[in-house]
């Protein structure tokens, strides 16, 4: 538990000084804006995306027929990469939405299964140990096959019938090996903090629910939140999979518009157009998760 | 053998559980073909995902804040973009790139190829980062004091800065190792005749996905927890008490 002292009162026990880390700055939009808008990347990106645009501008010039440059495809091709046919949900933004789901499924099933690794009752203890291993070791893509070839497309609840769509199974899917790496790190995290915490939470009379609730949790979300947060990097890297499992999402959309144009000088830049999209919104949660790191650092 | 088998035989007949890769040779054949290419391909993506990740992280010593940039740029692209697009991209975009350019008629290198290439990639980048973190876990005093004994920069690292350092990586090295195991299944995506890629031409012949699925797993849970026990072991014994936990 953390003492209860104004940063400000003077003392004169030196241990107990407030506790300031030199240098340290305060968390604000600003960071957040020096993190996204690293300005080098950005010169970087901007000249290359010229050499390239003059290059190609010049390149379909050269050639005789009247085709299409590769910056014109890449254009007309990007909405349906990026949201999906029309009225569906797909595309890029599909493997956000999947990624989101798993995310919330698997945080949420990890912590019990965490909390269940620490359980008094041996049982319990054990299953929530093998449950974890037993997803922690599995590959992903098995684990998607083995829900969308298994689980029933439709169910029946009450009489009404539910269609599940495929992309609810990835996300389920996906979400199982999130599960027990979520329960590593939350095991983890409680095992980190000091005894000293459980022994006084005892002597102030807490219940060991109250204990793991309102004390051990609470100073482990700071231990959790940069593992987390590259899980969830991790996890998003994976969502292509799906399109292996005939889910339209922004890898397999990509694949058909190559298909469609069937040239093969297109392939380098789609494929680069795209891992670019998942480069620019991962980037910044890796850059974050290397700063919380050295913030949050526990300098023993 | 035999027995096992019929045993097999006997099962499908008496409670229609088909495991055709037991007593049908054809598919027993494959299955095990396939499982041996899971593992060589995780051997040899493993070992040059080594050595790519010691060439970065001794670049990345390099005085040339380029030669340090280029790097770090290859670390970030390759842990930042999708695995199964990164793979998609070298077998389908880079080698007609390739193939057009040196005029090799039907691709560059077989699907096997590029999937060792773009694994190796993948994994190396993460192994840049380990080994960085475990050579600059090394004190200097210890350097200094080498060198103050007379070892050469050479000694220094072989005698010195390595014994230590991959004993700090080693964990994450090992865990990295294992990702890269899980990862070969995305080989499947361009037909590497690996242990998943074969399993699913078995269950569409012989329409025995639920059988096939559970085989299956329980084939990469026993590859991945054989190399956890071998790794654990070997972390365990050759620990340095007192030294990076």
């Amino acid at each position: 538990m953390k003492l209860h002292q104004k940063p400000n009162m003077p003392t004169d026990l030196p241990v107990l000084k407030p506790f300031v880390v030199a240098g340290s700055k305060t968390w604000s939009m600003e960071t957040f804006g020096t993190i996204t808008a690293d300005r080098r990347i950005l010169i970087a990106c901007a000249i290359f995306l010229m050499a390239w645009l003059s290059v190609d501008v010049v390149y379909a010039q050269l050639q005789s027929d009247s085709s299409q440059s590769a910056f014109a495809t890449l254009v007309k091709w990007t909405p349906l990469m990026l949201l999906g046919p029309p009225g569906q949900l797909g595309g890029f933004v599909l493997n956000i939405v999947v990624s989101f789901i798993a995310m919330a499924l698997g945080t949420f099933m990890g912590l019990w299964l965490g909390l269940g690794q620490i359980s008094l009752n041996p049982i319990v203890r054990r299953s929530s140990w093998a449950i974890t291993q037993l997803f922690r070791n599995s590959p992903w893509l098995v684990l998607l096959f083995y829900i969308m070839l298994l689980m029933p497309f439709r169910v029946t609840i009450g009489g009404v019938e539910f269609d599940i769509p495929g992309w609810w199974k990835a996300a389920f899917a996906l979400s199982l090996p999130i599960m027990a790496n979520i329960s590593e790190i939350v095991r983890g995290a409680i095992a980190s903090i000091p005894t000293g915490q459980w022994e006084s939470a005892e002597s102030l009379a807490f219940s060991r629910t109250q204990t793991i609730w309102q004390i051990i949790l609470p100073q482990c979300v700071k231990r959790m939140l940069p593992p987390w947060m590259n899980w969830y990097c991790i996890l998003t890297m994976s969502t292509p999979l799906v399109s292996i499992l005939g889910v339209s999402d922004g890898m397999s959309l990509t694949q058909d518009a190559l298909a469609a144009e069937s040239r093969s000088e297109f392939l380098i830049p789609m494929y680069l157009w795209l891992m670019s999209w998942f480069f620019i919104y991962s980037y910044p949660i890796a850059k974050l998760t290397r700063r919380l790191e050295h913030r949050f650092a526990v300098n023993e | 053998m035999d027995v096992v088998w019929e045993w097999f035989q006997w099962l499908n007949s008496e409670h229609g559980i088909k495991l055709t890769i037991f007593y049908d040779e054809w598919d027993r054949n494959r299955f095990f073909g396939g499982i041996w290419t899971t593992i060589h391909l995780s051997l040899v993506c493993m070992a040059l995902s080594i050595f790519i990740g010691m060439g970065g992280a001794w670049l990345q010593m390099s005085q040339f804040i380029w030669i340090r940039r280029i790097v770090q740029g290859y670390i970030q692209f390759f842990r930042n973009t999708p695995p199964l697009v990164q793979l998609y991209f070298f077998y389908f975009a880079v080698d007609s790139a390739l193939a057009s350019v040196t005029g090799i008629e039907g691709g560059v290198f077989s699907s096997y190829g590029w999937a060792v290439i773009s694994l190796s990639f993948f994994a190396g980048a993460f192994n840049v980062e380990i080994f960085r973190a475990g050579i600059e876990s090394v004190p200097k005093s210890m350097v200094e004091a080498a060198d103050s004994l007379g070892f050469t920069s050479f000694q220094v690292f072989c005698y010195v800065t390595m014994p230590l350092a991959y004993r700090v990586c080693l964990p994450a090295l090992n865990n990295n190792l294992i990702n890269l195991i899980k990862t070969t299944t995305v080989a499947y995506a361009i037909a590497v005749p690996e242990t998943l890629y074969i399993s699913n031409q078995i269950w569409s012949d012989e329409y025995n996905v639920p059988e096939m699925m559970n085989i299956v797993w329980g084939v990469y849970i026993l590859l991945v927890g054989v190399l956890v026990t071998f790794m654990h072991r070997w972390e365990k014994s050759i620990r340095v008490p007192g030294f990076g936990n």
